[in-house]
């Protein structure tokens, strides 16, 4: 049986790993993405919000494949690792997904924030950074939280172009005439997001000293 | 000399002019009052010298500068605006204090950023520091807050909210500051205390432009009565003479309708 559960660990440990590669770079990347599509230059906020409509209309599934193949197919340079092409996937498919969110959260602002801190002399990156920034990030923790507790499930999805995460490996065995391992698997997922909830519950707290 | 003069200022937003060649001056230590109905163009004057929006023609002189010359377009530059916008105290309609800071940090938030510009900054940081926290809670003590210092504004009511962004314009010390129907926002019971607050500013001679639509106080508090009907000023003198004993026919139906309305 401890084979079977190593094993299930060791799965899952992919899973945990591209989780925590996909926030740390699509978080930043959002950001990014937002400025572009609420750019002043139309060519730009143009490009930028076809680009987040093709990412969020078309299925992550295939966007792994996509990302998987075309280097090779394009270029003749094919992708070296399975794993960089499922991170270079989850990141960019979450990044549209955040700026998305940030946006909402930037345009929630009133306009009123902005001029009360210009009149009293801050330049608009102090104005950002010290009056905005964190009333948006109050106002988004909610939707982050839930679209980061789907990118949990989500990272199963890596499968599809043979990164052996946890249902993968659970898979292996009911090909054995083994299901349990398979069934298991929810377990850990439920754990993780289980802590995962305090956690984003917590921050949710922290930022209860103020309303907006 | 005039501490503000206001020339020929003019602003569209796209076909319709919201203001037209508005000229006035304002002396050092005056309270003046801006009256009008709904869309005659106070606020947008009023923006106009915050550069919450930019006139289309004109020129603003304050203290014998101009700083702002719709023919020169090097008087738009962000960084010029920046220090020329501190000759200006703003007190919005809708307080628009910050949620995240506590009473005394809303005051001395830009406060504590503009002195990190100073030259002697490195050298003096925490003299300088405390200087403007110990000025801050001077100036909120002045407004009745001194209570409320670490107060959040949604603990705080509509006209102690109020009082605090009035206390926040005061702490950067402008030569002139406006108030932009600062009770309109408000409960009845709640416009007290903030008149209350604005005539003791009046009484210490800070000078002063009042967009408002409680006549009576502007009756007693002004030096000075601007009425703007459509864009132009159609009278200006004396409250005894604007609001008590209007020339224009303008003037005097505005009034009526007013008080029909059942104002005091």
């Amino acid at each position: 049986m401890n084979i079977y559960i190593a094993s299930l660990f060791e799965g899952f440990w992919l899973n945990i790993r591209l989780f925590i590669l996909t926030l740390v770079m699509a978080i930043p990347l959002g950001l990014v993405i937002t400025f572009g599509s609420m750019s002043k230059f139309r060519p730009l906020k143009w490009l930028v919000r076809t680009f987040v409509w093709i990412i969020r209309g078309t299925p992550l599934m295939l966007q792994l494949f996509v990302v998987l193949y075309s280097p090779g197919l394009l270029f003749g340079v094919p992708m070296k690792s399975r794993m960089t092409a499922a991170i270079v996937a989850f990141v960019v498919n979450y990044a549209a997904y955040f700026s998305e969110i940030y946006r909402g959260g930037i345009e929630s602002i009133p306009k009123g924030q902005y001029e009360a801190g210009a009149v009293l002399g801050m330049t608009k990156s102090q104005v950002f950074f010290r009056v905005i920034l964190l009333q948006v990030i109050k106002r988004i923790v909610p939707p982050m939280s839930n679209e980061i507790i789907t990118l949990t499930k989500d990272t199963a999805l890596a499968r599809v172009i043979g990164i052996a995460e946890i249902i993968m490996s659970a898979e292996r065995f009911t090909k054995q005439g083994l299901i349990w391992p398979l069934f298991s698997t929810g377990l850990f997922f439920l754990v993780f997001n289980g802590v995962l909830t305090l956690a984003l519950g917590w921050l949710e707290r922290k930022l209860d000293y103020f309303r907006v | 000399m005039p501490i503000l003069e206001v020339k020929n200022i003019s602003k569209r937003f796209e076909d319709t002019e919201v203001i037209k060649d508005i000229s006035f001056s304002l002396e050092k230590g005056e309270t003046l009052s801006i009256i009008g109905s709904s869309g005659s163009g106070k606020t947008t004057l009023l923006r106009c010298l915050n550069f919450l929006e930019t006139p289309d023609a004109g020129t603003i002189t304050v203290n014998g500068e101009v700083i702002f010359d719709a023919a020169d377009p090097m008087s738009r530059s962000e960084k010029g605006i920046r220090e020329k916008r501190l000759h200006f105290g703003l007190v919005f309609q809708s307080f628009n204090i910050f949620p995240q800071y506590t009473a005394l940090q809303n005051v001395t938030l830009a406060g504590l950023l503009l002195a990190k510009e100073r030259p002697d900054y490195k050298a003096r940081k925490n003299e300088i520091q405390e200087e403007i926290i110990n000025n801050a809670k001077a100036i909120l003590d002045s407004v009745g807050l001194s209570s409320k210092l670490d107060f959040y504004p949604h603990e705080l009511s509509g006209g102690q909210q109020q009082r605090v962004a009035i206390a926040r314009a005061l702490a950067l010390n402008p030569d002139i500051l406006c108030f932009d129907e600062p009770t309109s926002a408000l409960d009845p019971e709640l416009t007290g205390e903030v008149l209350r607050v604005i005539r003791e500013l009046a009484e210490r001679k800070t000078t002063m432009i009042i967009v408002t639509h409680e006549m009576s106080f502007a009756r007693q508090v002004s030096d000075n009565v601007l009425f703007l009907d459509e864009g132009v000023v159609v009278e200006y003198g004396p409250p005894e003479q604007v609001i008590g004993n209007p020339g224009e026919e303008r003037t005097k139906q505005f009034l009526e309708r007013y008080f029909e309305n059942g104002n005091a």
